[in-house]
């Protein structure tokens, strides 16, 4: 409250509140004297003969209206909101936070210094941090790979140890976790229906999957043309361009015919979200011992 | 006394409407009008004063957001992350007034029934957003979010041909959009579906003061 455009709005709101202050004031004070006249009347009547009392507030009800009076007194006089005045407390709501951010810090800090300085396999092997890594999964991760860590279609199964970018280190899970990863794989419209048909049995084929072994035939000669470059001449992908192992029977997208037809024509673009600024190196490392963990069997809670 | 006086604005009614219009107004004036006259609340800065990178929404996410408000997710999704560690530690760095500038009005919301959304962009992939909101169970199994398939169809004639009205009245209010771009406001829409515009207004939310200190 304190970076008003000018001096005026501080004065402004000040004056306000102390007019207000008068006038709540003079209304109980006029209206809370005993005058004695319990009994009388009002002078109208309604409907004939319909009237009522003029009596005195009760005494309790007035000294409620004191006391809230005196408590907005103290208030303002403690927290802010009279104009620019910050309050005796010094309370904010941001230094409120700073303050429970620094309790927490304290609290956990020494926690993640001690996982900071471990190896990620040992960390893994911790089942406090573990169990650390499981609450952070499922707050920041569970939105994609899954609550149980399997994944959905287009998101990646973490519990597999199959990895489409890398060899599944430590190091390339940081990585990853940190920096996010593009998913790309290249439209092959030109293709045309029939021959993204043929293409489909002949990945199905490779996979191990039932399949039209005609198509497979034909597919078979466009794969060569057009897939090698990526998913390598067995088909058995490259990881450094991300291109997955088509012959592990492991599908992000699915194994249909319709599935892989669709995503060679129309390509695929997905993203994995960079989350090292927002989580911070320290997070980092215990879900990256984590999913690690996952990796090789570990449990998802 | 007291007694003559009220008895007087109990009988005149036109005494009666001013006096209350008095004393209810005080509480704008002392609450509201303030507001107007603070640099936190009418200019794009952060808490220390810095500026923010605040920029009037695009034609794409200006009309993602009328869909965003059309289909009712403010009923269920708040974009007001509070000074909590809660809040932050989930959501990323708590809001502050000047990134709502040019929300008019703003969509703070006042209900959580699912997450916040001040700071969503960029924290899912746009393929994640798309399969989401088709179905929400695709992507997360334990979700209670009803489903908006239709989102697929391509932005209403109407509203493509009411796009530049919208901006030059946005502009009066002090919006700083280009002749130019107000000019290729209908090109910018024209082919794009209801989805699209929605993920791009998404995308773009809470992403002026850095996510991350």
């Amino acid at each position: 409250m304190a970076d008003f455009v000018s001096p005026f709005w501080d004065l402004y709101v000040k004056v306000l509140i102390a007019l207000s202050f008068a006038f709540c004031i003079w209304i109980i004070a006029a209206n809370s004297k005993i005058s004695g006249r319990v009994g009388e009347l009002q002078p109208h009547s309604w409907d004939e003969n319909l009237q009522e009392w003029n009596n005195p507030l009760p005494r309790w009800w007035v000294y409620l209206f004191w006391a809230t009076l005196i408590f907005a007194i103290l208030y303002l006089m403690i927290y802010p909101g009279f104009g620019a005045f910050k309050g005796f407390a010094g309370w904010s709501s941001v230094g409120q936070w700073e303050r429970e951010m620094q309790q927490a810090e304290a609290k956990y800090g020494p926690l993640f210094a001690k996982y900071r300085n471990m190896d990620v396999k040992a960390v893994a092997a911790d089942k406090d941090a573990m169990a650390m890594g499981g609450r952070l999964f499922q707050t920041y991760c569970m939105q994609c790979h899954g609550a149980d860590a399997r994944g959905a279609k287009g998101f990646p199964n973490l519990t597999d140890n199959d990895w489409l970018g890398g060899d599944g280190s430590p190091e390339y899970i940081r990585s990853v976790i940190q920096a996010g990863r593009m998913g790309v794989m290249t439209p092959f419209p030109h293709l045309g229906q029939e021959g993204a048909k043929d293409v489909a049995h002949f990945v199905r084929a490779l996979a191990g999957l039932q399949h039209d072994a005609a198509r497979a035939q034909r597919g078979r000669a466009i794969f060569a043309e057009n897939c090698v470059a990526c998913h390598g001449p067995d088909g058995k992908g490259m990881t450094a361009v991300g291109a997955p192992n088509l012959t592990d029977n492991i599908w992000l997208y699915g194994s249909s015919e319709q599935q892989i037809v669709q995503n060679v024509l129309n390509g695929i673009q997905n993203r994995m979200p960079a989350f090292g600024e927002f989580l911070g190196a320290d997070k980092v490392h215990i879900l990256t011992a984590y999913v690690w963990n996952l990796s090789r069997g570990g449990s998802s809670r | 006394m007291a007694h003559s006086k009220h008895d007087m604005i109990e009988r005149s009614l036109p005494l009666l409407m001013v006096l209350i219009l008095v004393v209810v107004s005080v509480g704008g004036l002392v609450e509201i009008v303030p507001l107007f006259f603070q640099h936190s609340t009418t200019k794009p800065i952060g808490r220390d004063g810095k500026p923010l990178e605040v920029k009037p929404y695009d034609a794409l996410r200006l009309t993602g957001r009328d869909i965003y408000i059309r289909e009712g997710c403010y009923n269920c999704h708040s974009q007001m992350i509070r000074p909590f560690r809660a809040e932050t530690e989930r959501y990323g760095h708590y809001s502050v007034a000047g990134e709502y500038i040019y929300d008019r009005p703003f969509q703070w919301g006042s209900k959580r029934t699912g997450p916040d959304l001040h700071r969503v962009g960029g924290r899912y992939s746009d393929e994640w957003h798309r399969a989401h909101l088709i179905n929400p169970r695709d992507v997360v199994p334990e979700s209670n979010m009803p489903a908006f398939p239709w989102l697929e169809r391509p932005i209403k004639a109407s509203d493509i041909a009411s796009i530049q009205a919208k901006m030059r009245a946005l502009r009066k209010l002090g919006h700083p959009y280009t002749d130019e771009e107000i000019a290729n406001a209908p090109k910018m829409l024209e082919g794009k579906t209801e989805m699209e515009a929605l993920i791009a207004y998404l995308q773009g939310l809470g992403r002026a003061l850095s996510n991350f200190q």
